[in-house]
């Protein structure tokens, strides 16, 4: 079952992001911006971790997921230290997504060759 | 000949064969519902050993990776022009969309070309992912003070 709740919600977050594509003009950058922003707004007003306990990584993988961890990061935060923890908690608990995906990069630009592109 | 953008548009319109929307859908349904349903599998494979967040972590850094190597022979850009959103809006569409660049750009050099170029999308995203977190946290904060 687990699996099949990924499946479904994870499908159907993409699918949003499709009619966005499809209807409006929107470009894929402020898709994925509209989609971590949404992520944290869900996040605050509650939505978002009943939907990761119930869908697992189809409410995680998602950028929305991204999202909700900087949000639930922040909260952690303050929780723990405060108003400083606003600062510090979002990029803190996307640490692990971004510095990967940063190096990822670099190791890919020494390997691969620029006409590879294509 | 000389064009205004509205008639630049009408003319695109034109031009460009719609692609009917319940296919594109349908794509996106399945390939993205499918990296979740990988990703599933994988985090199940953490949480034998790791809590819940730190599995998590784990997933998308297993999910990057294989973004990254898919996106060097241009596999990935392959299935997106297909899957459309379903290979976006994954954490691999975000991997993609960091690793893509870098590879592009490195002709112009690696500071202003791989090392700017790298923040291409994923710096908007990033910019005003914390500052959303950072507005909820200072709610939250005030909040926690009544």
């Amino acid at each position: 079952m687990n699996y099949l709740w990924a499946f479904v919600v994870g499908g159907g977050i993409c699918v949003v992001g499709q009619l966005l594509l499809d209807y409006t003009k929107l470009t894929p950058a402020r898709i994925l911006t509209a989609f971590v922003v949404a992520g944290v707004v869900l996040s605050a007003v509650g939505l978002y971790a009943p939907l990761a306990e119930f869908a697992g990584s189809g409410a995680s993988v998602p950028l929305l997921g991204f999202g909700h961890l900087l949000a639930q990061g922040v909260q952690k935060a303050v929780d723990a230290i405060g108003l400083p923890g606003a600062f510090t908690g979002g990029l803190t608990a996307a640490a692990g997504g971004i510095a990967a995906s940063l190096i990822c990069g670099v190791l890919a630009a020494l390997l691969a060759k620029s006409k590879d592109q294509n | 000949m000389k064009l205004n953008p509205k008639q630049y548009e009408e003319m695109t319109k034109r031009a460009s064969p719609p692609s009917p929307v319940w296919k594109d859908c349908l794509w996106a349904f399945f390939v993205g519902g499918a990296i979740c349903c990988l990703g599933e599998g994988i985090r199940q494979i953490w949480l034998l050993w790791y809590d819940e967040e730190l599995a998590g972590t784990l997933t998308s850094l297993v999910l990057i990776l294989l973004s990254a190597l898919l996106t060097m022979p241009g596999w990935y850009q392959k299935l997106a022009a297909k899957a459309g959103a379903g290979t976006l809006v994954p954490i691999t569409g975000f991997a993609n969309s960091v690793v893509s660049p870098a590879i592009e750009f490195k002709a112009e050099g690696w500071i202003t070309g791989v090392g700017a170029k790298i923040f291409i999308i994923a710096g908007p995203v990033i910019t005003y992912g914390v500052l959303a977190s950072w507005v909820w946290g200072l709610l939250y904060w005030v909040m926690g003070k009544f």
